[in-house]
């Protein structure tokens, strides 16, 4: 067991899944000899070399489209995205090709292909290096989308996610990429894509949440005076329905918190299956806390824009008090 | 004969004053008058200082990440005294000699990377575009730009910059094809610095100039020295006369350097060899140009010493004015979304002070105490 910080659970995994399958490469830009930009790859160009861990030309539809052929060859493709804002160019390629073509060759041809790329704000970055495009995959047909909110919870899900089959886009909370540390076993384990965690169980009130907002929720849920289940979604998609409805079947109320912007998050699919599976348990109107639907703004308003302890345990209060 | 060449080129490369201060007077001579010459080596002085300075502004934590121009002001700097005011700059990050030059008030770039959108707010009559943080797109927005300008009669042109990195994106060839295909006054200069961060050139493009890429358009290109004030100039003068009056897109190849790191957030001695940034900073253009400045008695210690006293209180009165810009308020997250603000996202705004802090309280029963502001 070590104590490692969520990058260095990232750097882990992969490099025991290099060590134990050949078919795994890792590419991207500057995942190289500088050892990515956040340093998740660091020391794995020199131990594999440069034929498993490719500095690619600056082109992130290049990156995605020769991965999914790597895949489809026979490999086991890592390519890292550097930040989320610039799966744009790689927009065309993840959700038109690495999603479809499983489905439009009846299985022929398959995609097991795992796409990391760090996410969400709360760094000080520059524009375009905060946003949380979690839900546009998620709504994408044909993609796994996973994002784990601890280092133990990074290496299991990042080895579930090589060795998966089909295409998953594995998020990085960048924002707690070095916030805490945990044990993290050096022996194999997964932790299973599709498993939610429950976090803290509660009685009152469900909190579901994933990313780094998992830890803003964690300072809400200390403060709070109910008692609160609170649930780590890990993986985005496919959502963890047993996990959530078990626990409001008990609470009756639910805060959802995501930095993402409001509409169209993962919060309105998540209050939608409650609705569906717990009507008559539902004891209040569920509450997202959540990002606004604006462009995510430079970094000195970001702390007004993303959900913190404040805003979370004011919308526990009021479900609360509902 | 089976076989036949079909088509063969070359690629020229220009320098005018090179790294000793050599000067080319049968390429040079006339090309800038003296004055301006004096103008355009203070200028750079000063953007050199604001450099220094915007690094330690981030050194200390005053300012966000920041890119370092360093040792590149050459390259935009000569481009935007050889084009006309209201000519399109469009510009990526490394540029901002010539954006200063351009009209861009230089707080701007200082409030821009320190986290706040204002440094985005163009003045009225400054025709150039935001940095570019997405690599490699700005390219297509400049074709647009100067596609507007054909279709309305007017006589601008757009110039546009991005890295050696960025010409592997394929936004940039699309743009590269447009202009060509489509007859559109743009210049495109690819300031090849060596580096995309950790990745060297030749892993963006393996043919022996980048300049060449632009072959494959069927438009004309070259290569310049791009520490070389003298020779960008005359190369963006070239390329602005073939866009104004013949409506033809030119690429040019700057060849610099970055000096220091890739941005503030880099450590570039993790992968390049200290000698070579040694080798680069010999050829640093403010040091040839002041070894010409030098060679025709243009210019004195003394006035040396008065630029460094005035450059710093150029920049230190630029600093002020933006770290003592009033906070941003929340308002300012919303009220540029849209011309007009939709309602939904008016209730955001309006309830972000107040006790449901930015959560839509309508489906609460008890709307009462959501109103009541708490800060
Ligand atoms: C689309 C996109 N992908 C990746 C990045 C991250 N990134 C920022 S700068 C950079 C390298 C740019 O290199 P180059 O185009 O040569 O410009 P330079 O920084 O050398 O001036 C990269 C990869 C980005 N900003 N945008
Ligand atoms: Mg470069």
């Amino acid at each position: 067991m070590a104590n490692l910080t969520l990058v260095q659970a990232i750097n882990l995994a992969l490099t025991q899944e290099m060590e134990d399958d050949e078919r795994v490469i890792l590419l991207g830009e500057d995942v190289g000899k500088n050892g990515g930009v956040f340093r998740a790859t660091e020391g794995l160009h020199k131990r594999f070399g440069p034929g498993r861990v490719v500095d690619t030309p600056l082109a992130e539809s290049g990156i995605i489209g020769t991965a999914i052929g790597l895949a489809m060859g026979g490999l086991r493709p890592v390519p890292e995205i550097q930040f989320e804002g610039f799966l744009g160019p790689a927009y065309d390629q993840i959700c038109t090709h690495a999603a479809r073509f499983r489905t439009r060759t009846r299985g022929a041809l398959t995609v097991p292909l795992t796409i990391r790329v760090p996410v969400g704000g709360g760094i000080h970055a520059p524009e375009l290096h905060s946003d949380s495009p979690e839900s546009i995959y998620a709504h994408t047909p044909g993609l796994k989308v996973v994002m784990p909110a601890s280092p133990y919870d990074a290496k299991g899900l990042l080895v579930s996610a090589i060795r998966d089959p089909d295409p998953v886009i594995f998020f990085e909370p960048k924002r707690i990429y070095r916030a805490f540390r945990e044990e993290v076993p050096e022996d194999e384990y997964t932790v299973p894509i599709g498993s939610a965690r429950v976090v803290a169980e509660g009685s009152d009130i469900t909190m579901i949440s994933w990313g780094a907002s998992v830890i803003q929720c964690m300072n809400a849920v200390e403060a709070a005076s109910a008692s609160i289940e609170l649930i780590d979604l890990r993986t985005i998609y496919p959502i963890d329905t047993p996990t959530i409805v078990e626990s409001v079947k008990k609470t009756g109320r639910v805060v959802i918190v995501h930095e993402a912007p409001r509409t169209c998050g993962l919060g309105a699919e998540l209050a939608t299956q409650i609705m569906e599976h717990c009507f008559l348990h539902l004891e209040a109107p569920i509450q997202r806390v959540t990002g606004f639907d604006t462009v995510m703004p430079y970094y000195k308003l970001e702390l007004e824009y993303l959900p913190d302890a404040q805003r979370i345990g004011e919308a526990v209060e009021q479900v609360a008090a509902y | 004969m089976p076989v036949k060449t079909v088509y063969e080129t070359s690629i020229e490369h220009v320098s005018i004053l090179d790294e000793h201060g050599k000067f080319d007077a049968k390429l040079g001579e006339g090309l800038i008058p003296d004055e301006d010459v004096v103008k355009l080596y203070e200028h750079m002085s000063v953007c050199r200082h604001y450099d220094e300075v915007a690094f330690k502004l981030q050194r200390s934590g005053r300012m966000g990440t920041y890119p370092q121009n360093m040792g590149q002001e050459a390259a935009s700097l000569g481009a935007a005294y050889a084009l006309q005011k209201d000519d399109w700059f469009v510009t990526c990050y490394r540029e901002n000699a010539g954006l200063f030059w351009h009209g861009l008030p230089m707080e701007h770039v200082l409030l821009h990377w320190m986290g706040d959108e204002r440094g985005n707010e163009i003045p009225e009559g400054c025709y150039c575009t935001p940095l570019a943080i997405p690599i490699g797109t700005q390219m297509l927005h400049a074709a647009g730009l100067a596609w507007a300008a054909k279709y309305n009669g007017e006589n601008r042109i757009a110039c546009t910059f991005f890295g050696d990195g960025a010409t592997s994106e394929g936004d940039f060839h699309e743009a590269a094809n447009f202009a060509a295909n489509l007859d559109l006054p743009v210049v495109f200069v690819c300031q090849n610095n060596s580096w995309a961060i950790s990745v060297p050139t030749k892993i963006q493009c393996s043919a022996p100039t980048v300049a060449q890429r632009g072959i494959a358009y069927g438009m004309p290109c070259v290569q310049v020295d791009g520490n070389d004030l003298f020779a960008m100039v005359k190369v963006i003068r070239d390329a602005a006369v073939r866009a104004r009056d013949e409506k033809r897109p030119t690429f040019i190849e700057a060849v610099t350097y970055r000096l220091g790191d890739h941005t503030t957030a880099d450590d570039a001695r993790r992968y390049r060899d200290a000698d070579e940034v040694e080798m680069w900073k010999k050829r640093d253009p403010l040091i040839r140009l002041r070894l010409f400045l030098d060679e025709r008695k243009l210019w004195t210690t003394k006035k040396e010493e008065a630029l460094q006293a005035s450059a710093k209180e150029i920049v230190s009165a630029v600093v002020k004015r933006a770290e003592e810009i009033a906070e941003p308020t929340t308002n300012d997250i919303f009220d540029h979304t849209f011309a007009e603000i939709p309602p939904n996202l008016r209730v955001q705004r309006s309830t972000l002070r107040t006790h449901s802090l930015g959560q839509d309280p309508s489906p609460l029963r008890d709307t009462q105490a959501a109103s009541a502001p708490t800060r």
